[in-house]
């Protein structure tokens, strides 16, 4: 379980996830190793799953996101496997998620203009194995990322 | 424009999007470069906006938020609620970490993290429902997510 200290020291890393080991230690006022070895323990407990970089894909000239909501053909037995298995495959799918509810499966995927996005669509895309149904929501602008979680 | 990166680059972007805690040294090993050109190329892709920062990537479950829903969120009134109102009412809603401005069936996509169903319910409620020109809601549950590399 989470102490005050693991607490304090998610919350300020959430606040700025640049900042280093040295930096969260010179923060909180503790020695450098034991920010550490407590970085450590968040990670083998699994709390921490990663530190990633961000890649910005409009910079590399990605200027279209779209998100694909997606029904499988749920009377195929492994539909799910295949497909996801199949999704992967696929360069241009930068995230995949499932759900319970209306919608099945839900994937992220960029394209560096309105024509590369038809041809993804076309030949890759609806190639993907038992969709049932398949709607897309383009992406306009962020409103809110992904702000702190009140730890 | 994605001839701004070459193939070292890609190899480099790989390792980091996996791993952003390596030292430049650590990603040179990685893709076979020196630490010293490993870094000046790390800080080329950061200069160049293309490695925008890190991001933690937290089990939620173990941080005691067990729920994640993604709501459509279409407005009932467009025209008469306008969309800033609509957009700084909901970014004002501390369970909703994401809003994404959309076009096609709904208007917003949103990410709302909830402690459980009855912490989600409240939020739903009291929250997301008592927004300016709400009209159409659809709930889904996340049940797992992955992230994947990308064209690199």
């Amino acid at each position: 379980m989470l102490d005050d200290i693991d607490r304090h020291l998610l919350r300020q890393w959430q606040a700025d996830p640049d900042l280093t080991a040295t930096d969260l230690a010179a923060i909180l006022g503790l020695p450098a190793a034991r920010v550490s070895r407590r970085i450590d323990r968040l990670r083998e407990t699994g709390v921490l799953r990663g530190v990633h970089g961000v890649i910005d894909w409009g910079a590399l000239g990605y200027a279209v996101e779209v998100s694909l909501r997606i029904q499988l053909d749920k009377t195929v037995p492994g539909a799910f496997d295949r497909f996801m298995d199949a999704a992967r495959k696929v360069p241009e799918v930068t995230q995949m998620q499932t759900f319970l509810g209306r919608v099945d499966l839900r994937l992220t995927v960029i394209a560096r203009d309105m024509g590369h996005w038809q041809t993804l669509y076309r030949d890759r895309i609806l190639t993907l194995p038992h969709i049932a149904e398949i709607e897309a929501l383009m992406h306009v602008a962020n409103v809110k990322t992904d702000q702190s979680l009140p730890i | 424009m994605t001839d701004l990166i070459d193939a070292t680059d890609r190899a480099i972007l790989r390792v980091v999007q996996t791993n952003a805690t390596l030292s430049a040294g650590a990603v040179g090993r990685a893709v076979g470069l020196s630490q010293p050109a490993a870094w000046r190329r790390l800080r080329r892709l950061r200069d160049a906006g293309i490695l925008r920062g890190r991001e933690l990537s937290f089990d939620m479950e173990k941080l005691g938020f067990g729920v994640t829903v993604f709501l459509g969120i279409k407005l009932a009134t467009k025209g008469r609620v306008s969309l800033e109102d609509f957009e700084r009412a909901v970014a004002a809603i501390p369970e909703v970490r994401r809003v994404e401005h959309v076009l096609g069936r709904y208007d917003y996509r949103l990410r709302i993290t909830a402690r459980d169903l009855a912490d989600f319910e409240r939020v739903l409620r009291r929250r997301v429902m008592a927004l300016p020109g709400v009209g159409e809601v659809e709930a889904n549950v996340l049940l797992s997510e992955e992230r994947l590399p990308g064209p690199l």
